[in-house]
């Protein structure tokens, strides 16, 4: 394995070696690597492109990682990759994605992953995405994720873009049974001309579904973000968005959070604060003895920590 | 040694020009514990932040052990030995207690060290020292974390802004003794009799000037005989 790679797969899937459980390293649209165990099943699909990914019922504490890395330009990859998680499951997904492109030509990841989660199923979802690279070509990454909720399941989804990457869609549709939950914690950091658009619809259909949406930004530059969020209450349920973006220079971060109640206990609350950073936090910080620079910097990274 | 030269702070409002402080002249020997108080709005926490760098006066100088420090930022005469405790303590989103003091203490400091100024301001650092910074916490909470951020700075001169505040009466004791044993030199803001019982030298303001500096005991005498004369229709 070449430098670049071993160094996307630390960056976006922290894997440094070869991981231990089952995997499937896709690289420049290509498999690189691949590893099943008894419990985790990977089949490559027959009418497109990508993978299935069967988890038994009842594993436990184990994880997949499927990391996708791109190291040149002039791709445009896509792929579909579908979960099958069974029942009372307990695992991590980790699916980093990272571009390193230094030529002048664009390279772009399609990711559309769809997730089948099983009564009683626990899943932790980790997306990290980044791009590297000097010259004129866009890294660009449109993950597509559609979660399928049984009873009692429970999805934690954290989706981390860090800095790199040129334009991104990022579209998350889930519904939920009754009882289940959905935590979605999502940080993005966009600098330069980059843009980020994030769209999530959430359906909570069966009693007592809770969805939990976090989503802090930081737009440097002339950076562009749009946070669209729908949360639509079918049930009794419980639905929370919280938006916090931190903007400076020219940047711009639209966030519209849209709530539709549809049931008589259907309750859904969301919040959305857009600004620069807090004039009392920079002065704190600096009375400990931090330059302007360096507190700006701590607020940010524990911001997007 | 910290002096305050003809120290004048005003802002225009409606066109107006407003005093908000004026001719403010204090000189403060070092290890001494100041108690600066006053009605609300006579300008104790303008005339704190000015010490810090926080708000730039309108006229007049600061001197700090020798040096001119008017023009300095807030960063450089942190730097300089000046530790300041916020009035209404700043929260952040996402750092955490443990981060603050982090930044404040040597990179190679354990987690014994800040313990050691949590426990001093009453709070077990294993329940806090994860604690995110933020609204979840109680004022107390938030005040009495405040007040520990100020002490690990360890700085020559600590700037405290109505640390009281919030604190319930146990750890208020408490807090008072923290005063006495400071080695440092203590700019505390205060109306608490307790803690202007400690002071060296207590400072009174009233609207936007230095009525009378003295010890405890003159400065209670000269507060009762005002209010004394204010009753009696004198013109204090
Ligand atoms: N930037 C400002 N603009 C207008 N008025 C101010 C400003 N800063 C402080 N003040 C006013 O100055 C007075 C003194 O404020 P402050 O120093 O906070 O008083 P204290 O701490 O003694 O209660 C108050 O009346 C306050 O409203
Ligand atoms: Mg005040």
């Amino acid at each position: 394995m070449d430098e670049i790679t071993k160094e996307l797969l630390a960056q976006t899937s922290n894997l440094h070696e070869i991981p231990q459980g089952a995997y499937n390293i896709r690289k420049n649209g290509q498999l690189l690597a691949r590893n099943t165990t008894a419990a985790i099943q990977i089949v490559s699909k027959t009418d497109q492109d990508g993978i299935d990914i069967i988890i038994a019922p009842n594993t436990q504490n184990q994880s997949v990682h499927i990391p996708v890395v791109i190291t040149k330009g002039g791709l445009n990859d896509l792929v579909y990759n579908n979960f099958y998680i069974g029942e009372n499951c307990d695992v991590l997904i980790v699916a980093g994605c990272g571009i390193h492109n230094d030529s002048d030509q664009s390279s772009t990841h399609n990711g559309i992953h769809t997730f089948h989660i099983g009564k009683n199923a626990k899943v932790k979802y980790v997306e990290k995405h980044l791009g590297l690279g000097n010259n004129a070509g866009a890294k660009n990454l449109n993950p597509t994720t559609q979660i399928f909720m049984e009873e009692n399941s429970s999805f934690t989804m954290e989706t981390i873009q860090l800095g790199g990457v040129n334009y991104a869609d990022r579209k998350t549709n889930a519904t939920l049974k009754a009882h289940a939950t959905l935590i979605i914690n999502e940080k993005i950091l966009t600098t330069d001309q980059q843009k980020a658009l994030t769209n999530f619809t959430v359906e909570l259909v069966g009693d007592d579904s809770k969805v939990e949406v976090t989503s802090r930004s930081v737009a440097k530059n002339q950076s562009f973000q749009a946070f669209n969020s729908n949360i639509i209450g079918k049930a009794q349920c419980f639905g929370h968005v919280e938006c916090d973006g931190i903007i400076s220079d020219q940047a711009v971060i639209n966030s519209t959070p849209q709530i539709s109640a549809q049931d008589v206990n259907a309750m859904l609350v969301h919040e959305a604060a857009i600004g620069k950073i807090s004039a009392d936090q920079m002065i704190k910080l600096m009375t400990l003895g931090l330059t302007q620079e360096q507190a700006e910097a701590h607020i940010i990274s524990g911001f997007l920590s | 040694m910290l002096e305050l030269q003809n120290i004048s702070y005003s802002v225009r409002e409606n066109g107006v020009e407003k005093n908000i402080l004026k001719n403010i002249s204090l000189i403060i020997n070092d290890h001494q514990n100041v108690v600066i108080t006053g009605q609300n709005g006579s300008g104790k926490s303008t005339l704190a932040k000015i010490i810090m760098g926080i708000i730039q006066p309108t006229s007049g100088k600061i001197i700090f052990n020798g040096e001119d420090i008017t023009h300095l930022s807030v960063t450089e005469r942190a730097r300089k030995g000046i530790a300041f405790g916020f009035q209404q303590p700043v929260t952040f989103k996402g750092l955490k207690v443990r981060d603050l003091l982090e930044i404040i203490l040597p990179q190679n400091t354990n987690c014994h060290e800040c313990c050691t100024y949590l426990a001093k301001v009453g709070l077990c650092a294993k329940d806090y020292l994860e604690r995110p910074l933020d609204n979840k916490l109680s004022g107390g909470e938030l005040k009495r974390i405040e007040i520990a951020t100020v002490l690990a700075r360890q700085a020559k001169l600590n700037i405290f802004d109505e640390p009281e505040a919030g604190i319930d009466l146990w750890s208020f004791d408490n807090l008072v003794d923290i005063f006495q044993q400071q080695q440092a030199t203590n700019i505390i803001i205060s109306h608490q009799h307790k803690i202007i019982a400690i002071a060296d030298t207590v400072v009174l303001l009233n609207s936007a000037k230095i009525d009378k500096v003295g010890t405890p005991d003159e400065v209670i005498k000269f507060i009762n005989t005002t209010k004394q004369c204010a009753k009696l229709g004198g013109t204090h």
